[in-house]
């Protein structure tokens, strides 16, 4: 669900569906917070992603080297210790974010106290809301590596949080190489650099959130959509089916 | 006693129904087979199934005339089966032909001994 983090009974109930009619094997909640439903058989594939699609679902870019998914608390709405929406955060970070490709994934948190339900600060980037505002975090991993993030610091509202982390995503995809992680990254060329560009500088900031923008209009396409309208069609059928003929011959 | 047969060459599909670097999967009744195309048009035939963690090597990645298998990067030459150094091992190639924009497959190879 590569524009969403949170669901509906509509749409639990289109993924029931899907599971039954596709006898889908297993169905987990992932550490993003996104539904996995694997061992799909790989001919059923375009009809399952119609069927999603139909649901107004959108399949997630699990294996990309791109916008992974952008994890939340409840923030504000549900929470007593809620200082900011952090969930409302995460869907706008995750509408404007999907679909970007980056040099290696790209994983967000945004928690909505420093309690940090949404553990943002082991994420590529993360926010933790504060009374004031937003902190804004980035050059965490949990994975091979495990890394606490570093604080690039502090805005007070809601867009100046998105302008900044697209320009810190911006700034990556410019710079950043093949398979080097965020923090990988910011190691190389210096977080004050990164700081300096995306936070302090505001026509810089400006000026990579503008490109960030430009290139999203191009990179927006949901790729499962395309394959149920038949696109690369062939990946999903076989060249031919001999298993009749080759009974026959062994009759 | 060993039994031999006869090549029987059937007509599995066109050439052009396989990218360029590419694979498809015809389906047997014994197992599946990758049928790979190159860039240079040349096409063969493994079975699609890595020795290793039974990666589908229809999915991996043809580069001149080897794949890579999806799972751990494991390189087959095309022409033999063989698996490439420092990775040991092979997986059965078949012989398969294109004559006329059409590929075609030595059906009595398949029948043949498992691992070929």
């Amino acid at each position: 669900m590569s524009t969403r983090t949170t669901t509906s009974a509509a749409e639990l109930r289109a993924i029931a569906d899907v599971v039954d009619k596709f006898n889908i094997p297993s169905v987990k909640v992932t550490g993003g917070q996104r539904i996995d439903m694997l061992g799909v058989k790989k001919e059923d594939l375009p009809a399952v992603w119609a069927d999603l699609n139909a649901a107004g679902l959108v399949s997630g870019a699990a294996y990309a080297k791109g916008l992974r998914t952008v994890k939340t608390c409840v923030g504000s709405d549900w929470c007593r210790f809620g200082t900011q929406d952090s969930t409302g955060l995460g869907i706008k970070l995750e509408r404007l974010l999907w679909g970007s490709w980056t040099p290696a994934k790209v994983k967000l948190g945004v928690s909505g106290c420093p309690r940090n339900c949404a553990e943002a600060t082991c994420k590529d980037v993360g926010v933790v809301c504060v009374d004031s505002g937003y902190e804004i975090h980035f050059a965490g991993a949990a994975g091979l590596e495990v890394r606490k993030t570093d604080l690039l610091g502090n805005v007070r509202t809601e867009g100046e949080a998105i302008a900044v982390i697209a320009a810190i995503v911006q700034l990556y995809r410019e710079q950043g190489r093949y398979l080097e992680r965020i923090w990988k990254w910011a190691k190389r060329i210096g977080n004050d650099t990164v700081r300096e560009q995306c936070l302090e500088d505001r026509d810089r900031r400006q000026a990579l959130y503008e490109r960030f923008l430009y290139s999203q209009q191009f990179a927006q396409t949901d790729p499962w959509a395309e394959r149920v309208a038949g696109k690369d069609a062939h990946e999903f059928a076989p060249l031919a089916d001999l298993t009749t003929a080759r009974q026959e011959a062994l009759v | 006693m060993t039994v031999t047969l006869a090549a029987t060459w059937i007509d599995i599909g066109p050439l052009d129904a396989i990218p360029r670097n590419g694979a498809r999967v015809l389906k047997t009744a014994m197992e599946c087979v990758a049928v790979f195309r190159t860039a240079s048009d040349e096409v063969y035939g493994l079975r699609d199934q890595c020795p290793h963690k039974q990666g589908p090597l229809s999915q991996g990645i043809v580069h001149g005339h080897f794949v890579t298998c999806p799972l751990h990067s494991w390189v087959f030459d095309l022409r033999t089966g063989a698996v490439e150094g420092p990775d040991e091992g092979s997986t059965p190639a078949y012989p398969v032909r294109v004559e006329q924009g059409r590929i075609l497959l030595d059906i009595a190879a398949l029948a043949g001994p498992a691992s070929a």
